[in-house]
């Protein structure tokens, strides 16, 4: 069965029946219905996968698409790009039903009403591309989901986002479309150069070889990456664009569309030029170990509390990209992992602290205080999805934090030491936000609050389910990535570089 | 010898598409002349859209019978795969921008009247309208066929005349904002008049040089004149003028936002789409198949025009406050971008590909173009078209399908995938990037990072500005408008999903280059 197309189509043709109903109410449960049945079918088709296969790429279909240009319209999973849609799977249904009000123009800061429908009809198509995304195995197809999912993306920062919307959309969209025009540079420079007639990723890993030719081709891709993932200094987009966009559509920026940054690095930035991402390693990490830190102090120093988010999100892709680029076994596992987590328990904090913003109609911590008198089960679940986002042993992020510091560890022992501050700093930032907004005194604006209802329970459970899930048995995630993330290291030859786990002290370095 | 003329030998099947246009625009001036004035319109308008099909066909039935190995006409015009194809799209292009000339609002009732005399108002009072544009234009589209296809220098310059002339008329013809239009009209004359004089000029030095007019004889003596240098550089020089003022590179494009924006909207469509097409058809002729031999010489400058037709396109886009204009720097800008195929030319393999890239990207562009323009048409206050950008705040409130249409064609210039424009540029670029212009790749991605910032800052206006409360309202489309838009918008749609097909036809047309 053709899996990913139908797991692409599905969202489409979704988004086309959402834009041609009637009532705003059908649109939204016509929405949530296709985004369930979208997360019914990555169910059975992830029980079908083999980890375990020799063959790399399942659920592979390839097709000629523009044979002049030899691209294909080629897809294909392994663990890392499964798992990565699995958390968009997951993460649209909640969105959808977190978001039920965004576009309505209710809420207490008395947002103007704007189309329902379009919102809604975003969303999927915004699911289509980001399950495309990382399904595609031909680098021409990856390219264009990465530049046209921008424009849902910008749509709905523009459009549904809050009172500087059009200046953070216009910012997020120049800035990838910037780095994506760069990579096109490099995209078309690797099929000239590779000279194999044909864009599939397979046909392309180990192509080329002339050192000097890897190192710009490389550059062309990982700046692109490094603007969408993104890493210091490159993130200057993300707070403005995640502070304006609607929660919900900040979950799947933050929580999605970022992670396909640190995804190109491991699948294509590796794979494709292993010389040079050697070369460029040290460099990688110092801007790695930069924004880990970076990102938390600035963090700490946020007044907005989904400002704050953002920038905590820099300092965890950091945290991503060192372990992507140390090159162990622990570092990439732990990298692919912290993208689901990350995923999951910012999303958390997103969509928690969007509950929060509707009651409010602001997103100051200031004016906020003592909300866990009077909605306590809001306050205990953005505790939760803080503790997760301060990586609390016990819950996701820990697991896949630490791997990603063992793996770094391995060596790079120094930059690893410092990334460590970053897990200090993440308890300074969190806790503190908590302690502004949710205990003390119950601040006058805040009285009339009401706790979770129904559907936002219905929001958080799942998310709080899961980081608590996967706190304690990451075993079934990490069974499915490690395979493929061997398989990368294995292309990068990066066994030559290193030795064996049991032999690894002081070697390394 | 014995006193007898060889009577020259004319391939009338191969000129068809030529005839039939410029005999439809002689039947034009006859109607008239002779046809009363209400029946005028209703004549001029089958009949000018008969003879673009008519045309077309003829066109494709050429392409069908194979293409022929030698010039038709004695060797004047060449009837080759590229010619064919950018015949192909020249008379699509004239075929809707004709449907858009159909909309009466747009033109003068009587151009003769001095704006704002009594003359002017008992013209408009009486239902006066200009039906010359029919004929004008076909003439103009008669030149346009020729222009690619002339095989010498004579017959190009001929050419050049006839597809300009009409054109200036036409600028000066709209209704409303009359002096802007005259204005654009005088100044297109002007500097056209004084291009043309450059291209007439360096064709008498390169005569000179070669002691031919003919491209394949400019290009054969290119190996045997010895010490005439200066005068084939100079003309070289000259003749790329008057051709890069046609497509509008800089330092050449001066005179592109004052006629766009001055002339009447479906006739800047017109222009904007075709004569690009022709222009860039006519160049590579040039270039390529007389001076090919001279790349070394003109690499380096035509590299030189292009990084500047980009850089100055996309940032002085930035800086314009009304629609047209910025529609102007725009197709400068995408005029920049094709120059980049144009010095990608190196194997043979190398210069098919680059043409047919090229190629690609015209057709692309062309749909784009017009859709664009015809959208402006319709976005109107009391006093025309609403030019200025701030009037188009918040058009996505009060037209939803209209602004994203509108937004589509943005992004299809901006060359986001899954739009034509993106595949346009990608062909153009890679082109360039396998002939070794990989430098000049990187400045067309600055500057498309550049050209983004202010199509997308159209779409902000239009979507997430709140709508003035005077703001212009949307015309009701004729049936001929609405049909450009959802022609166009359907077009840049399949070319961006599917471009396979018209791919493999550039690439068929581009196969064996230009006959010589």
């Amino acid at each position: 069965m053709p899996w990913l197309s139908i797991l692409m189509a599905v969202p489409v043709l979704g988004a086309v029946g959402v834009s041609l109903t009637k009532s705003d109410k059908l649109a939204k449960q016509l929405a949530l219905a296709v985004s369930l049945v979208v997360l019914a079918l990555t169910g059975v088709m992830a029980a079908q996968f083999n980890p375990s296969s020799a063959t790399r790429f399942q659920f592979a279909e390839v097709y000629d698409w523009i044979p002049r240009f030899g691209v294909h319209y080629g897809v294909g999973v392994d663990g890392i790009a499964l798992v990565l849609i699995a958390l968009s799977a997951v993460l649209v249904p909640i969105v959808i039903l977190a978001s039920w009000h965004d576009a309505d123009g209710t809420g207490a800061a008395a947002p103007p009403k704007r189309s329902v429908k379009t919102y809604f009809a975003l969303l999927l198509v915004l699911e289509a591309m980001m399950i495309g995304v990382f399904a595609a195995t031909d680098v021409f197809l990856f390219y264009v989901f990465f530049e046209a999912m921008l424009i849902p993306m910008y749509f709905m920062i523009g459009s549904y986002g809050g009172a500087q919307r059009s200046y953070a959309a216009v910012k997020f969209l120049l800035y990838s479309l910037f780095g994506g025009l760069l990579m096109l540079v490099a995209v078309i420079a690797l099929y000239v150069i590779a000279d194999k007639g044909t864009f599939m990723f397979p046909e392309l890993v180990g192509v080329i070889q002339d050192p000097n030719t890897q190192k710009w081709l490389f550059l062309g891709f990982f700046i692109a990456f490094a603007v969408k993932a993104p890493l210091w200094p490159f993130h200057t987009w993300l707070p403005d664009a995640a502070a304006q966009a609607p929660a919900g559509a900040a979950v799947l920026l933050v929580g999605v569309l970022d992670k396909v940054g640190t995804y190109g690095m491991l699948r294509f930035c590796l794979e494709l030029f292993p010389d040079a991402a050697k070369f460029f390693t040290p460099l990688v990490i110092v801007l790695s170990v930069v924004g880990i830190v970076y990102g938390a102090i600035v963090a700490i120093g946020q007044t907005d509390i989904k400002r704050l988010i953002a920038y905590t999100s820099i300092s965890h892709f950091g945290f991503i990209a060192l372990g992507v680029f140390a090159m162990t076994a622990h570092g990439g596992a732990g990298a692919t992992l912290y993208m689901v987590n990350h995923g999951f328990s910012t999303g958390a904090l997103f969509l928690i602290a969007g509950f929060l913003i509707y009651r409010r109609g602001s997103s100051q911590i200031a004016d906020y205080g003592g909300v866990q008198k009077v909605a306590p089960l809001l306050a205990g679940t953005f505790l939760i999805a803080g503790l997760s986002g301060l990586s609390l042993p016990g819950l996701s992020s820990f697991v896949s934090e630490f791997m990603v510091l063992m793996g770094t560890y391995e060596r790079y022992a120094v930059p690893a030491i410092i990334a460590t501050s970053g897990v200090i700093l993440a308890a300074v930032y969190i806790l503190w936000m908590y302690q502004r907004t949710m205990t003390g005194p119950t601040a006058e604006s805040v009285k009339g609050f009401t706790d979770l209802n129904i559907r936002e329970r219905w929001v958080v459970a799942p998310l709080i389910a899961v980081i608590i899930a996967l706190g304690f048995f990451p075993k079934p995630v990490l069974d499915v990535i490690n395979p493929a993330v061997d398989q990368t290291l294995s292309n990068v030859h990066v066994d030559q570089f290193t030795p064996a786990v049991a032999d690894k002290k002081g070697a390394g370095q | 010898m014995n006193g007898t003329i060889q009577a020259p030998t004319i391939e009338y099947a191969l000129l068809s598409p030529m005839l039939i246009v410029f005999g439809a625009a002689v039947i034009g001036v006859l109607v008239e002349a002779f046809a009363p004035r209400y029946l005028r319109k209703s004549i001029h308008v089958p009949l000018t859209l008969l003879a673009l099909v008519g045309a077309f066909i003829t066109t494709i039935l050429t392409a069908l019978n194979g293409l022929p190995d030698k010039a038709a006409a004695m060797g004047a015009v060449a009837v080759d795969g590229p010619s064919l194809f950018i015949w192909g799209i020249i008379l699509v292009l004239a075929f809707i921008s004709v449907l858009l000339i159909n909309d009466d609002e747009q033109f003068v009732a009587q151009a003769s009247a001095v704006p704002g005399s009594t003359d002017e108002e008992e013209a408009v009072r009486s239902g006066f309208a200009q039906t010359e544009v029919y004929p004008l234009a076909l003439f103009a589209v008669g030149g346009m066929l020729l222009f690619p296809a002339s095989n010498d220098l004579l017959v190009m310059f001929v050419a050049l005349e006839v597809m300009s002339l009409p054109l200036y008329l036409l600028c000066g013809l709209a209704r409303r904002r009359r002096l802007l239009s005259q204005e654009a009209s005088v100044k297109y004359f002007l500097l056209g008049a004084f291009s043309s004089a450059f291209f007439l000029y360096g064709m008498a030095l390169v005569y000179g040089y070669a002691g031919s007019i003919e491209l394949k004889a400019i290009a054969d003596s290119l190996s045997t004149v010895t010490g005439q240098d200066t005068l084939l550089y100079i003309g070289t020089a000259m003749l790329g003028v008057g051709l890069l003022f046609k497509i509008g590179a800089a330092p050449f494009q001066a005179w592109k936002p004052d006629v766009y924006q001055g002339a009447p909207t479906a006739i800047t469509a017109l222009m904007a789409s075709t004569v690009l097409v022709a222009a860039f058809g006519a160049l590579l002729r040039v270039f390529w198949v007389a001076l090919g031999g001279l790349e070394w010489n003109w690499q380096p400058v035509m590299w030189g025009v292009a990084i500047l037709t980009m850089i100055v396109g996309a940032v002085l886009a930035i800086t314009q406050t009304d629609i047209k204009r910025m529609l102007a720097y725009s197709s400068v800008a995408h005029g920049g971008f094709l120059l980049t195929g144009v010095v990608a030319i190196g194997t043979f393999a190398q210069n098919t590909q680059a043409l047919s890239a090229i190629l690609f990207y015209l057709a692309a562009y062309g749909f784009t173009t017009v859709g664009a323009f015809a959208v402006v048409t319709m976005v109107r206050d009391a006093g025309g078209e609403a030019g200025h950008l701030s009037r188009w705040a918040g058009l996505g409130k009060r037209s939803p399908v209209l602004a994203a249409i509108f937004a589509f064609f943005l992004l299809a210039f901006a060359g986001i995938p899954l739009t034509s424009g993106f595949f346009g540029k990608y062909a153009v670029f890679a082109a360039a990037v396998s002939g070794g212009a990989l430098p000049l790749v990187i400045v067309g991605v600055v500057s498309s990072a550049i050209a983004a910032f202010f199509y997308v800052r159209v779409i902000v206006l239009m979507f997430f500005s709140e709508p003035a409360a005077d703001g212009p309202t949307i015309a009701t489309p004729t049936l001929g408008t609405s049909a450009v838009v959802a022609l166009a918008a359907a077009a840049t749609v399949v070319l961006g999903i599917f471009p396979q097909p018209v791919l493999d036809l550039a690439d068929q047309a581009a196969s064996a280059l230009f006959i010589r």
